[in-house]
């Protein structure tokens, strides 16, 4: 790297303001909203699921529609853990992400190698043979009755899991802000500058000396682990894993999450998996079909529309706003 | 033994002749203008829809309630075309993706709030029930037709693409969409047709499909993995390629479900693998530019 890309990435690197109130704020809810800290908890799983997504699609490029698999191998990973009397979380939590890293290693290579329509194929078809083992393996996986039984013992063996989630809460929010701050720090870095080029012209990446093939599978594996703990985390808060955490109907979710959050810019998924957790609670008692229709609409809406999401919107009206002040003054 | 694996074969053959219906407007909307439409299977489903309706609402015969369900969804295709799709042509392939699921979920739900979610089926005329003997060999009258059906529409396809002077302007646009663009070819204007043409076929394939797999909401998304997986193996764009890789696959699937029948929803899998594994090409390498 030369002089300009450590300036550059130096640059990148410096907290904005916006950061620190983004953070600031995932705090205060815990006092605020003592009441919802449920919904909140699930609004984290959400944001680290969304989040690992950007990894991959975002900043890697890979079209993927079965990231479900691995949110969902996570998710039955630790709980599995949980009910077989493995009930210590932060272990439970590490093997539930190494678990979905295992698998995505074993794929990476037909996810990788291949042009976009294999890779849909692929990932498309991952997860529904991923959902058809799970309710095949019903001894195991409880199937279409869930998974029951999960034991999860107390944080450091003193704060125990409550039905509020006080605790859920805060052990979310400290696992989501860690894989956060991996993540930025990951992406500038070289290594996401590379990702960046692999995306915008895989050719021309290759020309200049870069291992594609090794930089998109590093990011998919590392991305897997980060969904498997997202999925952790729900079978541990919830001590329940329902069959729907490998559904296509979950990627799909976490896909319009992110897009209309805005891809590629790590806070895009948080900010959308706000939005989307928020406005599902509050339609709940919508009949499933419709709230399938009006997620379409949006999907197609935000593709025509918006297609930067509504953290580029945030940004660009920012900047508008700091030149009109700007242009102001005398 | 011998009679079982014809039979096998034969509804193999069925099989793929639907696959080969449902999916070729795929294969070449993807080979012309590199569109990833996923709400491809979910325009084919809506086929078997209208059909349904045609016939137990409106009384129509099988053969017009067919005919009506390809022209509605030809015209629907055209609507979906020219309202939307047209739009992301160009577009990063994410944009198409979500573009697309946003319109099968649409779709799904919308079919879901007319027809229910409950399985439909239909009543298939007396002309085409029952079995036909060939010898030692009973075959089914109605996979009969759906085969003689397949390759009555892979003949007109490719005598089409061949010999008539659209078949020649798809032609041009598939191999090299700039300069069939520079030589006075309306590109939107043949690709407008292509999607009219490709959404007419696959609601033919749909409704043709409601006898032999049944009829959900779900339809859209249960197939989509399928069509792909001919799409990929035959090669974007080519029409016998498309016909080659549903026949084996439509094989495939039916032998596997027959001979190793506790694998059953997994065959597609199995075969997704290797084919990607071994021929991440396809069969025929994709002609043009995409």
């Amino acid at each position: 790297m030369d002089r300009f890309g450590e300036a550059y990435l130096r640059t990148q690197r410096r907290w904005h303001w916006a950061e620190a109130c983004f953070w600031i704020a995932v705090a205060a809810a815990w006092f605020v909203f003592p009441d919802n800290l449920v919904l909140g908890t699930q609004i984290l799983i959400a944001a680290l699921f969304a989040l690992s997504l950007d990894l991959v699609m975002g900043y890697a490029g890979i079209v993927t529609l079965g990231h479900a698999a691995f949110f969902g191998i996570g998710a039955y990973a630790a709980g599995k853990l949980g009910q077989q009397g493995w009930s210590e979380p932060f272990t439970g939590l590490l093997l539930g992400g190494l678990a979905a890293a295992v698998v995505a290693v074993a794929t990476a290579r037909l996810v990788c190698r291949g042009h976009d329509l294999s890779r849909l194929m692929v990932t498309l078809g991952l997860g529904m043979l991923l959902f058809e083992l799970a309710n095949k393996a019903s001894e195991w996986t409880g199937g279409l009755d869930g998974m029951l039984d999960i034991e999860i013992a107390p944080l450091f063996g003193v704060f125990e899991f409550d039905m509020a989630g006080r605790v859920g809460y805060v052990y979310c929010a400290v696992v989501l802000f860690a894989w956060f701050l991996l993540a930025r720090h990951l992406v500038r870095q070289p290594f996401g500058l590379s990702l960046h080029a692999v995306r915008l012209n895989p050719i021309r990446a290759r020309a200049i000396g870069l291992d594609t093939a090794a930089a998109l599978s590093r990011i998919y594996v590392l991305s897997a682990m980060m969904a498997g703990t997202a999925g952790a985390l729900l079978a541990q808060t919830n001590q329940y894993v329902a069959l729907d955490v490998l559904s296509f109907q979950r990627s799909a979710d976490v896909a319009t999450m992110l897009i209309i959050g805005g891809l590629g810019q790590l806070y895009g998924g948080l900010v959308g998996a706000g939005g989307f957790v928020v406005t599902q609670d509050a339609l709940s008692g919508l009949n499933p079909e419709y709230w399938q229709f009006w997620l379409g609409l949006v999907l197609v809406l935000v593709v025509l529309f918006v297609r930067g999401g509504v953290v580029e919107l945030l940004r660009v009206g920012y900047r508008r706003a700091l030149v009109q002040v700007r242009r102001g003054r005398p | 033994m011998l009679v079982q694996a014809l039979v096998v074969l034969m509804d193999g053959l069925a099989y793929g002749a639907l696959l080969f219906m449902m999916s070729v407007g795929l294969s070449i909307t993807l080979g012309l203008m590199g569109f990833v439409n996923l709400a491809h299977m979910a325009i084919a489903m809506l086929g078997g829809y209208v059909m349904v309706t045609a016939m137990e609402q409106l009384g129509l015969s099988f053969l017009a309630a067919l005919g009506t369900a390809v022209v509605a969804v030809g015209v629907i295709g055209v609507i979906l075309e020219r309202g939307l799709f047209r739009f992301v042509y160009g577009a990063p392939p994410l944009a198409q993706v979500l573009l697309t699921v946003g319109t099968l979920f649409m779709l799904g739900a919308a079919v879901t709030y007319l027809w229910g979610p409950g399985l439909l089926s239909v009543q298939i005329p007396d002309w085409l029930n029952g079995r036909l003997s060939l010898g030692p060999v009973g075959v089914s009258r109605y996979r009969l037709f759906l085969l003689l059906l397949g390759l009555a529409i892979l003949g007109l396809l490719v005598v089409g693409m061949e010999r008539t002077r659209f078949g020649a302007m798809v032609r041009a646009s598939v191999d090299n969409q700039e300069v069939a663009r520079s030589l006075g070819i309306p590109v939107d204007r043949v690709f407008m047709g292509t999607f009219a043409l490709g959404s007419a076929l696959s609601a033919l394939g749909g409704a043709l499909s409601v006898q032999a797999m049944g009829l959900d909401p779900g339809f859209g998304l249960k197939y989509l993995v399928l069509a792909l997986l001919v799409v990929v193996l035959g090669g974007a764009g080519s029409i016998t390629g498309t016909f080659l890789a549903s026949m084996l696959i439509g094989i495939t699937m039916i032998a596997g479900a027959y001979y190793i029948p506790w694998a059953g929803a997994f065959i597609i899998y199995l075969v997704m693998i290797a084919v990607l594994t071994f021929r991440p090409m396809g069969l025929r390498a994709a002609r043009g530019g995409h």
